[in-house]
């Protein structure tokens, strides 16, 4: 076959070819040439739509969030005259992973009803404050930093109070969502 | 095959047209995309396109497809004993699609070896291996026994019963080749058992190694392809074609697309209505599991059958070699330049022969089956399973790292203790939770728990110049509570 750019399309074509452009058939060619690139990119753009949502799952879905764990029965902590420690376990997700941790949580007397928690790391520099039971205060080991029974900064170098988490009851049941907050701020903010 | 005259393109830059012209006279003078379209899109085809020469370019379009929709999965998919199950557990029921995107790939699978046995009959009904394309047959023999082992490979990656039972089945079979038959079956698996080896080993089969060689070798049967040239009908002469010629662009690349077009639109209804299943994870223990394999093995699952005790080896290896040598020797054996199937009475009847003997062992798998009340009562109780497994909701694995470990470690009651004084003393408060060290204290994990449990009550007495210098105070507990501290540093791992 010795056919250069010449276009014959669906005709059959001698064998010595001719470069004679044929104007009728040209447009045949390219008209079909364009409508193939146009279905091919249309029906490539409807099959690429499942792959993509497929790859994208993990910014589509929250995978990372935290739920809520229980901390114990409500009765347990109605008569509370002082703050008492708790380890909570904490589940997180991580894609087909669950990963379960154990987390010390302060359960402090009821008020209105309510219990409060407040999260054990200091808001200075991260360390785990322990309840005094002789002072009456909570007294982070590392830097000395002061709070009163129910969390509020009292003396030392942390930035604000111990941070609250959030809680709520249900069926009877505390139950609290384990959270970490940014240290050495004043204002108290999440940390994803 | 014409050559673009070198001239060619420059004339074109020369000549102005529209945006889009130019746009492509400068691409072809920088890379030759014209000669190389021409190439691809001008090869005649002695007698004119024709449906029976879809084939080819529809395994083409498959392969890319089973490559996008593997590279997919792969990204969601973790090649070990422990997560492998439950990887596609997630891929099926939590991935946005990916119940769809794996059905895809699994009926592409399948789709493959239909194609490629409809492409190897048009192949040899046609004569198309005569007149010089012996190279061009042997690499698609090739093809086609890589094509099969990526099926075999892939099959074991979902790590569920089935996948399970079946390449045990598959492996053992490898112990039955004579001399290297049991170093083969070891090497397959990565030891004498199945476990976390093999899947290793079958997925870089699956995944890295047969991929490349495929590659490699698609890339060789086109060329040999467009070196021997379409053979065209069967009346044609296969050396020095007669016939009128009719260029592959566009009307037998209107009819590849409109086929692969109908591929796509099969395996995307068949994945959406009755997508694959996955069924529960591998348990090796389980000895009521009746194996089955993908339905493209079944002729050679029944034929195993038949073949036991001493003479095994003549059923497993013997017959099913010689029928391979057979196939790569047609175009040497068949030598006479006559394509014409009703003048090759011998070769088409072999062929249709071997043919029959395949669907009709295949049919006779499916009837036995169903005839032994026990095996049907087996399958459908798997098929139960299966579908209990498919309803229950994605359950994720727990880490390792987490605390279930954690927790086997304080099955030492002593051990407990010692934690439960670890965290009323605050020795977490620097230390961390478990051990694990935070910015205040140095970890316990490791290190600290080498040391004899003398010398670490020692330094928890009376610590070092260091650890003073650190803050860490003495520790003032009572000699038993101290043993129970001690017994729960030392338990940290």
């Amino acid at each position: 076959m010795n056919s250069s750019s010449t276009s014959n399309d669906g005709d059959f074509s001698p064998a010595a070819d001719q470069n004679t452009l044929k104007p009728k058939s040209l447009t045949r060619r390219s008209f079909l040439g364009v409508l193939l690139g146009f279905g091919t990119v249309v029906v490539g753009a409807a099959l690429s739509v499942p792959l993509i949502r497929f790859v994208l799952h993990p910014l589509l879905t929250k995978t990372t969030e935290i739920g809520w764990s229980d901390v114990g029965n409500i009765n347990e902590f109605s008569s509370l005259t002082a703050p008492v420690k708790k380890l909570i376990r904490v589940q997180q997700l991580d894609a087909w992973r669950k990963i379960v941790s154990e987390k010390p949580i302060y359960v402090l007397p009821m008020k209105d009803g309510l219990p409060r928690i407040l999260s054990p790391i200091c808001p200075h520099l991260g360390c785990s404050v322990p309840w005094n039971e002789a002072k009456q205060e909570f007294l982070c080991p590392c830097h000395g930093a002061v709070f009163a029974e129910d969390g509020a900064r009292v003396s030392g170098p942390a930035p604000r109070a111990m941070d609250e988490l959030e809680s709520k009851v249900e069926n009877g049941m505390v139950k609290v969502r384990y959270q970490y907050f940014r240290q050495l701020i004043p204002n108290k903010e999440v940390l994803s | 095959m014409a050559m673009a005259d070198p001239d060619k393109p420059q004339e074109k830059a020369t000549s102005a047209g529209g945006p889009w012209q130019r746009l492509y006279n400068w691409l072809d003078v920088r890379t030759g995309i014209g000669s190389l379209l021409h190439e691809a899109l001008d090869e005649p085809i002695p007698g004119g396109a024709r449906w029976a020469y879809v084939f080819g370019s529809v395994l083409l379009f498959l392969f890319i497809s089973q490559t996008i929709t593997g590279i997919c999965l792969a990204l969601y998919y973790v090649p070990s004993a422990d997560s492998a199950h439950t990887t596609v557990a997630y891929i099926v029921k939590q991935v946005t699609g990916g119940s769809f995107l794996r059905s895809v790939h699994a009926y592409g699978s399948s789709a493959v070896v239909i194609v490629l046995l409809l492409h190897l009959t048009q192949t040899y009904l046609y004569g198309a291996y005569k007149g010089r394309r012996e190279l061009l047959w042997i690499s698609g023999c090739v093809l086609f026994a890589l094509m099969l082992a990526m099926a075999f490979t892939g099959y074991l990656l979902p790590w569920d019963q089935k996948a399970y039972f079946a390449t045990t089945v598959g492996t053992n079979m490898a112990a039955d080749v004579p001399l290297i038959g049991s170093w083969l079956k070891r090497f397959m698996r990565g030891g004498n058992e199945m476990g976390t080896l093999t899947l290793s080993r079958f997925f870089v089969a699956h995944v890295f190694v047969l991929p490349a060689i495929l590659i490699a070798f698609i890339a060789t049967h086109v060329y040999l392809f467009r070196k021997a040239g379409a053979a065209g009908p069967p009346s044609e002469d296969p050396v020095r074609p007669r016939l009128p010629t009719q260029r592959f662009y566009p009307r037998q690349v209107v009819m590849d697309t409109i086929v692969a077009l109908l591929m796509i639109l099969v395996l995307a209804l068949l994945s959406h209505f009755s997508p694959t299943e996955l069924g529960p994870k591998a348990n090796p223990a389980d000895t009521q599991y009746v194996p089955r394999p993908e339905w493209y093995y079944l002729p050679i699952f029944q034929w195993l059958k038949y073949w036991q005790g001493r003479y095994a080896v003549i059923g497993i290896v013997v017959v099913p070699a010689l029928t391979a040598v057979l196939l790569v020797c047609v175009p040497f054996i068949d030598r006479r330049l006559e394509r014409r199937p009703w003048r090759r009475p011998i070769a088409v009847g072999v062929f249709l022969f071997i043919l029959i003997c395949f669907v009709v062992m295949g049919l006779m798998s499916m009837r036995d089956d169903q005839r032994d009340p026990s095996i049907a009562k087996q399958v459908a109780r798997q098929h139960e399973e299966t579908e209990q497994f498919m309803g229950e909701p994605f359950e994720p694995a727990p880490a390792i790292s987490s605390l279930a470990a954690a927790n086997v470690a304080l099955a030492d009651p002593l051990a407990a203790a010692g934690k439960k004084i670890y965290e009323d003393q605050s020795c977490s408060a620097c230390h961390g939770e478990n051990g694990i060290g935070t910015n205040a204290g140095p970890k316990l994990t490791g290190a600290a728990a080498q040391k004899s449990p003398e010398e670490l009550s020692n330094v928890l007495r009376h610590p070092t110049a260091k650890m003073t210098a650190g803050e860490m105070p003495p520790v003032d507990v009572r000699d038993e509570d101290l043993k129970a501290l001690v017994a729960y540093i030392k338990s940290l791992k």
